[in-house]
This record gives structure tokens, C-alpha cells and sequence, in this order.
């Protein structure tokens, strides 16, 4: 207690915690800050990046072309329909599991948890062999009759294997919150008059809004910045920003455009989060506190 | 028929039986408490009743109705839960409102029924607060009033008072005592604190190992336990060896076959050498308004609660003679059930 005390206010505490410091400064900090100068570089053709010469360019063609305008609006509802999609099957599901007895729980816990231990390429290529021309489900589709449909490298891909990927860290928080529920809450309910339906809307629901806010913080961000499935699934025409950076960067060799996309990109995503953290907990505040 | 008749009511689960073929009746307006050790059986026993556990056998008859097998929402019970079960997410006053806006009762009428449910648990200034702004006591109120708004037939206490302190505690019982009476609701209240069902129920009923082993009045409870068990559970006891002599008149008798039960209370303190008994302090506690001492005799310790009248206490290691009214003395029958 008293070595809390005299770390929380002495020196003590930031020598402690400088290692973890300086991996955040040089791993995250310090790159960002290299791309934001990158993103204002000069870029040419014939000669590459100019590391002396400044320009806004890049931005100005980033609002002036609709090509990236597309691509950008695709992300944001595609990553807005997969958190969508989490919310309405995790939910549900984090609250089955949390009233299941002792040992299912704890195993469809590890069952839910283990996809995070497979590769997110491996999982896409897995949904690639299902959906594609020839894959598992045109097989069944036309073994009845039907004839095939163009599945994979469609946005109905992106979206399901995203859904797929993100929905444990969907389920994780709400799980959390779910814990601290006090369950005679719902029977008080209950011997109210209130049916099922009305605990979980007026009851349960309210009360694991935090965890569901955190959810599809955790969700749509790294939805919006994911890059293998869309590169996988959505194949050269279904393209997202996370892939348009990669072709700038690789294909075009025009690092300055893909660093001011990138650039774009965070700056959206964290005013998007932002007002939605802000909206949501506005409106749950006072009521939890 | 009876208000409330639990007719052989039981509950297993698996192998083990937690509630065994109990049966109690229960009159309108009555303050009926269970009373028992941890896993007796009691709080399975007011599940059933509210509904939240499944009965495995019996009948549960309420005003002439089976509800037996009722679902939670439609038999309309009060239910006050030892966590309080509050909805942290709505003031007070939405707390309260929450059954009757379930019933769909016009919105004039709700706010009545809830100003006066609050005035009556005199909570009246608290009704825009969230629960976690309220002291333990306010909480309990809250959860009195919400289950008392809707105006059910029988009120159900799941050990209301067992998450408040000591002084509290007492303040609530009371409190409990008081809303009861001026509603006159029927109640049924779960716990395992024996000052709490005696100081307030009108019939205590003691259960042991899934059965009722006693059902009285609180005085008698106290004054004829029937089973040792109860005897200790129930206010403190000395148990003696003791026979029946020949007028058949229960004596204390070292070589006896019978247990008896002598209260500490029901134990004069004499001069060395007069009384029944003859003994030494070993112990003395003082507990403001009474002292507890503990002697030591030829039949074991004993302990004395003398009120505190103002004079010195007796000192340890003071010799004295134990004295009592014999027709005080309380034949034990043995444990039907393991405790």
C-alpha cells in the first residue's frame, strides 16, 4: 500500500513506466509523425520522393478525385454494416453464454475465443474456398437446381469475413458487462409483470450499453483499417482504403499519397468514434454513471 | 382454506432434496417468517413461491388459486430481493413506476400510486435519484416500495435486511414491521437471523435440512423449543441432563435421560453454598444492558445473563449458587433431522 502510495506520487511511478514509454514513442508515435511529414512530401515520377520540398498536393487531390471518394464511402459502410452485423449476433450471444451453466459456458467461451489463434489470411482464404466460382456454396447452390452466383470478390465477401473476424471482440466486452448484471435484477423484473422480451429491452440492454459502445468502437475501427480480407475477398475491384494505401505504396511507388490516404483515413476514424463515443454515452451517462 | 397453502410443496435437484414435502398455511395479513441455517431449504422455498425456481412436487394454492406452475409475471407477487435487485439504469421513481407502467396503468394514477408508495417508505425527496446515489437502507426502501406499488396479495422478503449494519438492521426491521401493518399485506419473510423473525413476524417457522421443524409464535418458539437444535438456533440455551421424578415433575439430575433447555436468562444468581447448583465464574461480558457470564459447574459450564441494574458486577473466579423455577426447564426431543 505504501510503495502505491509513494509510486503514485513520487518519481518513481515515470521511471517505472519508461520502458513501456519509449515502445510506445518508437513504435507508434514516432512512425505517425514520419508519415504525417511524408504525407507532405513531394512526389514525382521520374525522380521519387523530394524530402526537402513540401506540398498539399496529395490532399487536395484526395478531395478533388471521386475515385478515392468511392473507395473511402465503401469503407465506411462497409465497415458500418459489419458493426451493424456484430452488435445483432454478438449480443444476443454474449447473453446466451452468460446464462449457460458451468462447464458449457467456459468451453463455448474458448470455441468463440479460438478463430482469434488462426491467421486472418488463413480465414480468408477459408472463406475464399467456400465462396468462390467453384467453392462449396455455388456446389450445393447448383447440386439443387440452382445456378451459380458470383459470391466471392463482392462486398457480401468483405462484409461476412470481417463479421466473422470481428465478432470476439464484439462478444469480449459485452461479456464484461454483462457480468457485473445483477441477475435477481431480471427476476424483479419478471415478477413485475415484464416479459422476457421487456427485461432484455428495458432491462438488460441499458445496462451493457457500455460494453456494446466499446464493441463497436473496437469493431468499426479495425474494420475500417483492415486490410487482408478486403484484399483477399474483395479482390482488385472491391477495394478499400486500407488496400488503396498498399497500392500507392507498392504498386505506384508514391509513398507521400499512400501516407496522406493513411493520414485521411485516421482522421476520419477518430472523428467517426469520437462522435459516436460521444452520442452514445451522452445519452447513457447520467443513467450509469 | 388459508391465504397462501403450500401443500407438500419439494424441490430436488439431481440427487439431493432441498425442500422436502413441506406444508404451511398462511393467513391473510399474517407476517410469516422462515427461519434457518444456510441451505435449509428456506430461500428454494420462497422461490417457489415467486415462481423463479421450478417445483418438483406439491401445490402452491394462492387465495384459492394454483399457481403452481405460474409463470413469474402472472401471479403478481411482491418480491424484495437480498441484493435489492434495483434497476441501476432508472431513478427511484422509474424504479417504482416500472410495475405499473407494465400493467399499463394511465399516467395520472401511476404518478399517485408512486408518490404515496414513496411517501409511505418515506423516500417522497429521493424520487429523481439513481439508486447508486442512495445509502443501503434508502436502497432497501426503494425495493420495498417498487414491490409494494402494484398492490400484490402477498408480499415475499428474500433476508431483506442481511446487507444493512447492525443499527440499520434494527431501524428496518421496524420499518418493515410498520409499512406491513398499515398495508396489512400478507408476508412471507426468508431469514436466517432468529433476533430478526422473532422481533417481527407474528408466526415463525424454523426449517432444518429441507423440512419445518417448528412453527410458532415467536414467544413460544422461544420459551418451547422443541429440538435442541432449535433450543440453540433460536436465543441462547444451557442444555442439562434431567429425568422426570416420580410426581412426574422435570428435575435436573447429572445421571438423567432426558436433555433440557434452561434459558440464560431463567438463571438466579445466589450466595455460594444456596441454590440448585453450586459454581465459579469463569467469564464475564458486558453487553450494556445485561451481563453474560459463564460458570463452571459439575455439569459443565453454564451461561447466566444478569441485567445490569446498576450494582458491581460479580468478579471472576467468584463462587455462587445457580437457582431456577423447575416448571422453566424444557424437555428436548432428539434431532428428527441432521442439522
Amino acid at each position: 500500500m505504501s510503495t502505491l502510495v509513494a509510486i503514485r506520487h513520487g518519481r518513481q511511478g515515470y521511471w517505472l513506466s519508461a520502458p513501456a514509454l519509449a515502445l510506445y514513442l518508437s513504435l507508434l508515435v514516432i512512425p505517425l509523425l514520419l508519415t504525417l511529414v511524408l504525407s507532405f512530401n513531394v512526389f514525382d515520377y521520374s525522380s521519387g520522393i523530394n524530402g526537402d520540398a513540401y506540398t498539399l498536393d496529395h490532399y487536395s487531390s484526395l478531395l478533388g478525385d471521386p475515385y478515392f471518394y468511392e473507395i473511402f464511402l465503401r469503407t465506411m459502410w462497409i465497415s458500418a454494416l459489419t458493426t451493424l452485423l456484430c452488435v445483432v449476433i454478438g449480443v444476443p450471444e454474449a447473453y446466451i453464454l452468460s446464462r449457460m451453466g458451468t462447464p458449457w459456458r467456459s468451453i463455448f467461451l474458448i470455441l468463440i475465443l479460438t478463430p482469434l489463434l488462426i491467421s486472418v489470411v488463413v480465414r480468408a482464404f477459408g472463406w475464399s474456398l467456400l465462396l468462390g466460382a467453384d467453392g462449396l456454396v455455388n456446389q450445393t447452390l447448383q447440386a439443387l437446381g440452382g445456378s451459380p452466383m458470383k459470391l466471392l470478390y463482392t462486398p457480401f465477401a468483405v462484409v461476412i469475413a470481417l463479421v466473422h473476424v470481428m465478432l470476439p471482440f464484439m462478444i469480449i466486452p459485452v461479456w464484461t458487462s454483462l457480468q457485473k448484471l445483477d441477475p435477481a435484477a431480471e427476476q424483479a423484473a419478471m415478477s413485475l409483470g415484464a416479459s422476457h422480451f421487456t427485461v432484455m429491452r428495458q432491462v438488460v440492454l441499458p445496462q451493457i450499453m457500455p460494453g456494446v459502445l466499446s464493441g463497436t468502437l473496437i469493431v468499426f475501427g479495425l474494420a475500417a483499417s483492415s486490410f487482408a480480407i478486403p484484399g483477399l475477398l474483395g479482390g482488385r475491384r472491391i477495394k478499400m482504403v486500407a488496400t488503396l494505401i498498399y497500392d500507392q505504396y507498392l504498386s505506384e511507388l508514391n509513398w507521400p499519397m499512400g501516407a496522406a490516404i493513411a493520414v485521411a483515413l485516421l482522421l476520419l476514424n477518430l472523428l467517426i468514434m469520437l462522435s459516436w463515443n460521444r452520442m452514445i454515452e451522452g445519452r447513457y451517462k447520467k443513467s450509469l454513471g | 382454506m388459508a391465504f397462501v397453502q403450500l401443500e407438500g410443496l419439494g424441490k430436488r435437484y439431481g440427487e439431493i432434496d432441498a425442500v422436502v414435502a413441506t406444508n404451511l398455511s398462511v393467513e391473510k395479513g399474517e407476517f410469516v417468517s422462515l427461519l434457518g441455517p444456510s441451505g435449509c431449504g428456506k430461500t428454494t422455498t420462497l422461490q417457489m413461491i415467486a415462481g423463479f425456481v421450478e417445483v418438483s412436487s406439491g401445490r402452491i394454492v394462492l387465495d384459492g388459486r394454483d399457481i403452481t406452475h405460474a409463470k413469474p409475471a402472472s401471479r403478481g407477487l411482491g418480491v424484495v430481493f437480498q441484493s435489492y435487485a434495483l434497476f441501476p439504469h432508472m431513478t427511484v421513481k422509474d424504479n417504482v413506476a416500472f410495475g405499473l407502467r407494465m400493467r399499463k396503468v394511465a399516467s395520472g394514477e401511476l404518478q399517485q400510486r408512486v408518490d404515496r408508495v414513496l411517501k409511505l417508505v418515506r423516500l417522497n425527496q429521493h424520487a429523481e435519484r439513481y439508486p447508486r446515489e442512495l445509502s443501503g437502507g434508502q436502497r432497501q426502501r426503494v425495493a420495498l416500495a417498487r414491490a409494494l406499488v402494484i398492490e400484490p396479495p402477498v408480499l415475499l422478503l428474500d433476508e431483506p435486511l442481511s446487507n444493512l449494519d447492525a443499527n440499520l438492521r434494527e431501524e428496518m426491521q421496524f420499518e418493515i414491521r410498520r409499512i406491513q401493518r398499515e398495508v396489512g399485506i400478507t408476508t412471507l419473510m426468508v431469514t436466517h437471523d432468529q433476533s430478526e423473525a422473532l422481533s417481527i413476524s407474528d408466526r415463525v417457522v424454523v426449517m432444518q435440512a429441507g423440512r419445518i421443524t417448528q412453527i410458532d409464535a415467536p414467544y413460544t418458539l422461544y420459551e418451547h423449543p422443541r429440538t435442541e437444535f432449535i433450543s440453540g438456533f433460536v436465543g441462547k440455551a444451557n442444555l442439562l441432563p434431567g429425568e422426570r421424578d416420580g410426581a412426574g415433575v422435570v428435575q435436573v439430575n447429572s445421571g438423567g435421560e432426558l436433555t433440557l433447555s434452561l434459558r440464560p436468562e431463567k438463571i438466579d444468581l445466589r450466595d455460594k453454598g444456596q441454590g440448585r447448583l453450586q459454581g465459579n465464574i469463569v467469564s464475564r461480558f458486558f453487553l450494556g444492558s445485561q451481563w453474560l457470564y459463564g460458570v463452571s459447574t459439575t455439569m459443565g459450564e453454564l451461561s447466566v445473563v444478569r441485567r445490569n441494574d446498576g450494582s458491581a458486577p460479580l468478579t471472576e473466579g467468584t463462587a455462587v449458587g445457580l437457582d431456577w423455577d423447575a416448571t422453566l426447564l424444557r424437555v428436548l426431543s432428539v434431532d428428527e433431522v441432521p442439522a
